[in-house]
């Protein structure tokens, strides 16, 4: 994750990226997301948590020089949370711009995260901005904005989840240039633990192999592996003196289940190697 | 306090209990002689038990009673009951004589018993196979067995481990045998080699023995590299004075292979004498049959994967260059763990998808074959050819047989039972199969439909109103939009001097309904004619009813012969949509065998509890009490697997309701179900038009 002294603030009111945020490539992706970014074709991220999608997206509006807009979806997120609505002031309504309309209008990178977590009407607003049409129609103000040229619309999720309710709309995801990605290879994987954490490399070669082993039982009582993000947590920790037993239960074990007996399970796989 | 019985009346008792294994040259007088010394209390305890055995088996009752009156008398009541409760298991498990091993081995028994720093195999089970399946990447079994071995399918444990004095300890000694083993597996290729070459030693056996040691000093040695924290583990493992043996430096040095081995088998003769080791690893004889077995498994597998990769007009068309195989396979390795691979495929140059089943079998074939063979990698390819003509003969085959077929790859499940008398769980009792159901005629869907056309309508119109839609609360404190009625009342407020009401903003509220049924249908034999139709009726009616409301449902529908056939049978899964098909397959509903009820909610409750939903519904449709072909699953036993297997239903978030029109429910369905969990419908006839309202009762607030 970028530092926030990286991100500066612009004239506009969005934030720019100042410093480049750490990225390894795993294949062409970054060529990939800036030929759709040339011809402003919207971005479908598609991947398990803690793969790097969102880090992906920062080093892009960096590489790009463009003002990013994250927003984070839940299901209670409404239309209104994206477009803007109006406010209420001592004596009069002020109309204020959702985080969507000032990335339309400012030509920034919107990056709508875990897109499937809002709730399916919510994420029809997109619609008529992800299509050749680049509108964003504001129904309350009866207005409709046209993208600034700079503009990109971009969503990541998360396939993995075995949930009907968690899928996207082919009528949303019809709409995007998907790329997709995996668990970084693990020489790679490797590198970026010590990359984000300063870990040796054999510490950072027992954590990979901790995650293969979780991975293996995803499915078999574990929803999900352990991500890229948990090893350099647990890296993290392990650097600033915390024992490697120790920080392996607390930054993946404990992240990854409640259930006791998976926790054990982990608990051994954790034993094995440290 | 109760007199005690005298031998004459015990006499009586025993004779009545174990008559069909008494005779006389082993009568039942000296038992009884011996009982009648004892308290009243522990007279009764062991008449109990004798007749709870008896329904497994009168011999194994007798054992009982003998051991009991002879070698147990001195042990408490409440001592004894985990050891029957043993023998009794052996005796499921594994026939009579494992169970009677266990009444009349009683000193093994306390031995394993009493020292509670031994860590037993059964004890660790499930999170040994989780950390089986995590270390390796595929799902191997794992066995009790006399010494640590492998068939490559199977892991072979001791039953019990008390190396150390801390059962932690001892544990973590499952763990690292596993991790040898599946490090033998990952190199079984060349094993196989070493042990044709310890074929050609004058004593082949001894040979095969002794490679078994090296075997185990070179694998701790580089498990202990990739594992740092199974060290001391290993080292209890490892033959004794290996470590100190400068003669064994080479097979501890990273990249030794079995060959290394193979080759201090001929020049260190006096291997034999180092002490045994206290957990040898051997090898397994059926390693390379089974192996073998895999392997052509595996290839078919893969075949059938790459072939699904191939649009179809390709295969219809064979054109010359159609043998040149189009896939080529990358794989990654991890740094250091030469076991694990990431594979990527790729088709004419282009990367595939390979889901993560086919990423086990890669990783599964490269630790058989120590690489995936370029033959392997063509959708063609298969090692059983099979042509246009024996396609035609399978499709021809009469229904017995396609049944018989399916035996074999139906997926299985085995479920605990409760036997209440025991008060405790058979283990792994009852074998279950889920199956497709053949479709029924479409016909009978069509004039269901036309016949109940009206009744439907009205169905949906009612269904659709309990649909949920978004309501706008009004004069919300916050909100997502302004109340302009209320903002306006304000406005005047305020121009009259009086403070701006703050809830001036609407809110929109959803009332979900978060639910998800599952229907199990009673398909036993005695819903035949009337009932069958009845209950086939009704799933059409309700199933039109929920589409309507948009609940998410599955139906299933189970029935079973005996313990081994419990059988579910599957009609519409959660996330299958209503269509003909599911229509086909609910008129294909017919009347099979027994109700062995327990082990269908087992299964159907794990399956609806995977569901996502607030509200969780296990609905059962029946005609009449749990039932099977055995007498003794009928009446108590049966009624009370059943209550059990519901009470589990429960603790995981499900509420089971039961629709019925056995007259007689009102007798045991509030026992098993609750006092409000349970509907008679009292006219069959009644039912199609009667259990879309039930549901509708049922989940509207």
């Amino acid at each position: 994750m970028a530092k926030t002294s990286d991100l500066l603030p612009a004239h506009d009111g969005l934030r720019r990226i100042a410093q480049e945020p750490y990225y390894e490539p795993s294949g062409s992706e970054i060529d990939l997301f800036q030929a759709a970014y040339a011809a402003r074709l919207p971005v479908l991220l598609k991947g398990p948590t803690g793969c790097g999608k969102s880090r992906f997206i920062e080093h892009m509006a960096w590489r790009l020089k463009r003002p990013l807009v994250t927003i984070s979806c839940h299901d209670d997120l409404t239309a209104s949370d994206l477009v803007g609505r109006y406010l209420i002031t001592a004596n009069d309504t002020v109309w204020v711009d959702g985080p969507l309309a000032r990335a339309v209008r400012h030509g920034a990178i919107c990056y709508l995260d875990e897109v499937v977590e809002a709730r399916k009407d919510t994420t029809v607003v997109i619609h008529p901005l992800a299509d050749d049409r680049r509108i964003l129609p504001m129904e309350k103000r009866g207005e409709t904005l046209s993208a600034a040229p700079e503009f990109l619309l971009a969503l990541s999720y998360n396939p993995g989840y075995q949930n009907v309710l968690k899928e996207l709309k082919p009528s949303t995801r019809q709409r995007f240039v998907a790329i997709e990605f995996g668990y970084p290879l693990p020489a790679l994987e490797a590198r970026i633990i010590c990359g984000e954490s300063g870990a040796d490399e054999n510490t950072a070669e027992l954590l990979v192999r901790l995650a293969q082993m979780t991975r293996n039982l995803k499915g078999n009582g574990l929803d999900e592996g352990a991500s890229t993000r948990l090893l350099v947590h647990a890296a993290q920790l392990m650097t600033r003196g915390m024992q490697p037993s120790q920080a392996c239960r607390s930054a993946i074990a404990q992240a990854l289940t409640d259930d006791a007996d998976m926790l054990q399970t982990l608990d051994e796989f954790i034993a094995t190697l440290f | 306090m109760t007199n005690r019985h005298d031998s004459a009346t015990l006499n009586g008792k025993l004779d009545y209990l174990l008559g069909p294994v008494l005779s006389a040259r082993r009568p039942a007088k000296p038992l009884a002689d011996v009982l009648s010394r004892q308290e009243r209390v522990r007279q009764d305890f062991i008449l109990h038990w004798i007749e709870v055995i008896d329904r497994s088996n009168y011999e194994l009752a007798y054992q009982f009673a003998a051991a009991a009156a002879g070698p147990a008398a001195s042990w408490s009541c409440d001592d004894m009951v985990p050891w029957i409760l043993a023998a009794m298991d052996a005796y499921d498990r594994d026939g009579l004589y494992a169970g009677i091993a266990v009444f009349r081995d009683l000193e093994a028994f306390r031995v394993a018993r009493g020292a509670r720093h031994t860590a037993s195999l059964s004890e660790r089970m499930p999170t040994l196979t989780r950390y089986v399946r995590g270390l390796s990447g595929r799902a191997l079994a794992i066995a009790p067995g006399a010494t640590a071995t492998t068939d490559t399918d199977t892991l072979f444990l001791p039953a019990r481990v008390g190396l150390f004095t801390e059962k932690d300890k001892n544990s973590n000694i499952f763990n690292a045998l596993s991790s040898i083993l599946i490090r033998q597996i990952s190199e079984s290729p060349a094993l196989a080699e070493a042990l044709q070459a310890c074929e050609r030693h004058a004593d082949p056996e001894a040979a095969a023995r002794r490679l078994a040691r090296l075997e185990t000093i070179r694998l701790s040695a580089a498990v202990g590299r990739d594992y740092p924290g199974l060290a001391r583990a290993l080292s209890a493992i490892s033959p004794a004075d290996s470590s100190t043996d400068n003669r064994f430096n080479l097979l501890r040095k990273p990249g030794a292979t079995v060959s290394d081995s193979l080759a201090l088998l001929d020049s260190l003769h006096d291997i034999d004498d180092l002490p045994e080791p206290p957990l040898p690893i051997s090898f397994h004889p059926a390693v390379n049959a089974v192996r073998r077995a895999r392997i052509e498994r595996q290839r078919s597998e893969l075949a059938a994967f790459l072939a699904s990769l191939i649009p179809e007009h390709t295969e219809m068309t064979p054109r010359p260059d159609a043998v040149e195989h189009p896939f080529d396979i990358t794989e990654h390795a991890l740094p250091g763990a030469p076991d694990q691979r990431q594979f990527e495929l790729h088709r004419d140059g282009e990367a595939v998808d390979l889901p993560a089943p086919v990423q086990e079998l890669l990783q599964s074939i490269r630790q058989d074959l120590g690489h995936i063979p370029d033959d392997y990698l063509r959708a063609d390819n298969s090692p059983v050819p099979t042509n246009g003509h024996s396609r035609e003969v399978e499709e021809q085959r009469p229904d017995s047989d396609a049944a018989a077929a399916d035996d074999a790859s139906d997926p299985r499940y085995c479920y605990d039972e409760w036997d209440f008398r025991r008060g405790h769980y058979r283990k792994q009792w009852c074998e279950l199969r889920e199956m497709d159901i053949q479709p029924g005629s479409p016909d009978f869907v069509r004039e269901t439909l036309s016949r109940h056309a009206g009744h439907i309508r009205q169905l949906r119109r009612t269904f659709e109103m309990l649909r949920d839609e978004d309501r706008t609360l009004k004069r919300q404190s916050d909100g997502d939009d302004i109340d302009y009625d209320a903002l306006i009342e304000g406005y005047s407020d305020l121009r009259c001097g009086r403070e701006l009401p703050e809830r001036v903003l609407v809110r929109r509220h959803r009332a979900g309904r978060d639910l998800a049924a599952l229907l199990m249908v009673d398909m036993s034999g005695s819903t035949k004619g009337w009932i069958n139709d009845a209950e086939r009726e009704a799933l059409i009616l309700l199933c039109e009813a929920l589409e309507a409301l948009g609940d998410r449902y599955a139906i299933f529908g189970f029935s079973g012969l005996t313990r081994k056939r419990c059988e579910v049978f599957r009609i519409k899964q959660f996330e299958e949509p209503y269509g003909s098909t599911v229509r086909d397959r609910i008129a294909g509903i017919t009347p099979q065998d027994y109700t062995r009820m327990g082990a269908a909610i087992r299964h159907l409750t794990q399956k609806l509890a995977a569901v996502d939903a607030r509200t969780r519904l296990l609905i059962t449709l029946s005609d009449g009490k749990p039932d099977d072909y055995s007498d003794s699953y009928r009446g108590e036993y049966g009624i009370e697997d059943t209550r059990k297997a519901l009470i589990e239903a429960r603790h995981s978030g499900i509420q089971p309701f039961c629709i019925t029109i056995d007259q007689e429910a009102r007798d045991y369905l509030p026992h098993m179900y609750g006092k409000n969990c349970w509907t008679l419908v009292n006219e069959v006839t009644q039912l199609p038009v009667k259990m879309a309202r039930i549901y509708r009762q049922l989940t509207t607030r």
